[in-house]
């Protein structure tokens, strides 16, 4: 793989023409994305914001209601319960999982771990699992009668309390997420930290930092941004809930609702509602509340310390 | 933080700096760095063990699990054998099972991922390349709207893509999981950064004053460079498209275009509807079945995607 230096000029057609021909290359090369992202993200979006400002009657058809719809959405109770429900998993559920895997990463690249490469691979494994298999797994595990928690009770002669009863099952959910996303968490933590610059730690010990230190002041700082994105992806997931509720619900009627998440509502309003321009208008407003909080995330997760 | 194995002090520079036996710790330091350095700490290793052991024993269960028939899942310990070792006879009935449609489903998952994933990948390197690599106009609203659109729930979008591809006609047709899969912003963003880092513009420039052209300056020049991105992006669009359930559910009615994921849940759904019969050691097996060739690929191919993520997060 040599490389030649190119020549100073001489040769070469005017800067100008060469920087549009290029200029027409690399819309050559972007347009394919370009076009599929506007058929399957752009569209859809303006297709969204006209339906929400629609609403269909039985009788009298499709008619122009403005804002009605989104003033709909803001005295909606079965929302905003949703919205709770998700905004509670969030508050727990990423810190958890977030929190599990940041250690798992800062033990892996302390390098004092045993079989380091079997624990990053083996912890990462459960990401290759569809959330589907991973629910109807969990699923059986929870199991009070014939699943494990109903074995632990017979063998230990316990009773266990039963993952699927209202008040536990959003734990349980969590536990499921948890479960998926840890390893792929930790991964992304643990490609940040690998790049850190060791002549970092080096003049750390020279200043004679401990291990505690050197992970405040020096690994924590160094990979700021992945701990920023993989929140930002976390909060969009928690928001965006919907296939480990709608999995369980057959086992746990009682404890999930069809409105349990605000995904899993836009889904029953559309699917079984067809309240196609209602179902829209709640998207719509998921979607404007998710930005806010990413954005919220990444400004003040960028700033801190900063 | 840990309990040293052998007897050097196990922060070794808590004494003050300049003191006495300050340069041999200094070199300890230096070796921390390097493959087999470091101390290893067994309370370290038991306590991420615990981790593993919450991330290994669901996937432990279902192993055990699959070797179960239907009543043997029910009346014994979850987490060891059955005494009637029913596992090849599972497989057998699993890809039989109602003429089959379990190989319907593997093959229209094979369709969904080669042409989803592979189109997603290869939308995404061709972009990637283009914003990493030459400045044009409209570079900075692209980039723009592609991160806007990252933060824009997915989910928010199905529905309003649901009714436009039910205009379309496109619903109920491989074309309603497939279109949807060939964009990926996480993959265009890794192979932005990726390309960046990987492709040396005077390697370019010197393609081009060979008198190479901007196609193949591209696959000669650029693509080979780009190799371990390339995996790490198709292997990511391969688990969202494998592991794609929502997106399918609202597309797809006909039981013929599933994939697994969504064949899995009509078996496990089927034992609640009147009459169904439950099948729950199929559910099992099936449920291994189709997490194997993933596993497969993230375990063979471990050292290019994590070489292409390691450089994805140069950057950050």
């Amino acid at each position: 793989m040599t490389v030649i230096s190119p020549p100073a000029a001489g040769g070469r057609p005017p800067a100008a023409t060469r920087r549009d021909r290029r200029g027409l290359a690399g819309w050559g090369f972007i347009a394919p994305f370009m076009t599929v992202f506007a058929l399957v993200f752009l569209a859809p979006i303006a297709y969204s914001v006209w339906l929400s400002l629609y609403r269909t009657r039985l009788i009298g058809g499709t008619t122009f209601v403005g804002l009605d719809n989104y003033r709909q959405a803001l005295h909606d109770d079965q929302f905003w319960a949703a919205l709770g429900r998700v905004s509670l998993f969030l508050c727990v559920q990423v810190p958890v999982m977030l929190g599990i895997a940041l250690l798992v990463a800062l033990a892996l690249d302390s390098g004092r771990l045993y079989g380091k490469d079997f624990f990053r691979i083996a912890i990462f494994l459960p990401y290759a699992v569809p959330a589907v298999v991973a629910t109807l797994m969990w699923g059986f595990l929870y199991g009070t009668r014939f699943g494990l928690v109903g074995d632990i009770d017979d063998a230990l002669g316990v009773t266990l309390p039963d993952p699927l009863s209202p008040h536990l099952v959003l734990a349980s959910i969590g536990n499921i997420v948890t479960w998926e996303f840890v390893g792929y968490n930790m991964l992304i933590f643990y490609s940040a930290l690998r790049v850190v610059p060791h002549s970092l730690y080096e003049a750390a010990e020279i200043d004679g930092a401990g291990q505690l230190r050197v992970i405040t002041a020096i690994k924590l700082p160094a990979i700021r941004g992945a701990l920023v994105i993989a929140t930002i992806f976390s909060v969009i997931g928690s928001f965006q809930l919907f296939n480990e509720p709608s999995i369980l619900q057959p086992l746990a009627r009682n404890a999930i609702t069809t409105d349990y998440t605000p995904n899993y509502y836009t889904y029953s309003l559309s699917f079984s509602g067809q309240q196609h321009n209602y179902s829209a208008t709640v998207a719509i407003v998921m979607g404007l509340i998710t930005m806010v909080i990413a954005y919220v995330v990444q400004t003040r997760g960028m700033r801190k310390g900063a | 933080m840990a309990t040293p194995v052998t007897t050097v002090p196990d922060r070794p520079a808590t004494t003050a700096p300049g003191a006495p036996g300050a340069v041999p710790r200094l070199r300890a330091g230096r070796r921390r760095h390097t493959p087999g350095g470091p101390r290893r700490s067994v309370l370290l290793t038991l306590l991420t063990g615990l981790i593993l052991l919450y991330s290994l024993l669901p996937l432990v269960w279902l192993v055990i699990s699959a070797t179960k028939s239907q009543s043997g899942l029910a009346h014994s310990f979850g987490l060891w054998f059955d005494g009637h070792f029913a596992l090849w006879d599972n497989i057998g009935q699993t890809f039989t099972y109602h003429d089959g449609v379990f190989v319907r489903w593997l093959l229209n998952t094979l369709l969904y991922v080669v042409l989803g994933a592979g189109g997603a990948t290869l939308l995404a390197v061709l972009g990637g390349y283009a914003l990493a690599k030459f400045s044009f106009p409209g570079k900075r609203a692209v980039f723009a709207v592609v991160i806007g659109a990252v933060a824009v729930p997915g989910t928010a979008l199905a529905v309003p893509t649901f009714l436009m591809f039910s205009n379309m006609g496109l619903t109920n047709t491989p074309w309603a999981v497939i279109i949807p899969s060939l964009i990926s912003p996480f993959g265009l963003y890794l192979m932005w950064v990726f390309a960046s880092e990987a492709i040396p513009t005077e390697l370019m420039e010197a393609a081009r004053i060979d008198g190479a052209g901007e196609a193949r300056t591209f696959f000669t020049v650029a693509l080979p460079l780009l190799a371990p991105g390339i995996v790490t992006v198709l292997l990511f669009s391969m688990v969202a498209t494998w592991n794609n359930y929502f997106l399918p559910l609202i597309m797809i009615k006909d039981p013929d275009w599933y994939p697994l994921t969504l064949g899995l849940n009509s078996w496990n759904a089927q034992a609640e509807t009147a009459g169904g019969q439950p099948v729950f050691h199929l559910v099992v097996t099936g449920s291994l079945i189709t997490i194997l060739p993933l596993i497969a690929a993230f375990l063979l191919l471990q050292k290019y995607w994590q070489s292409g993520l390691a450089a994805g997060s140069v950057k950050e």
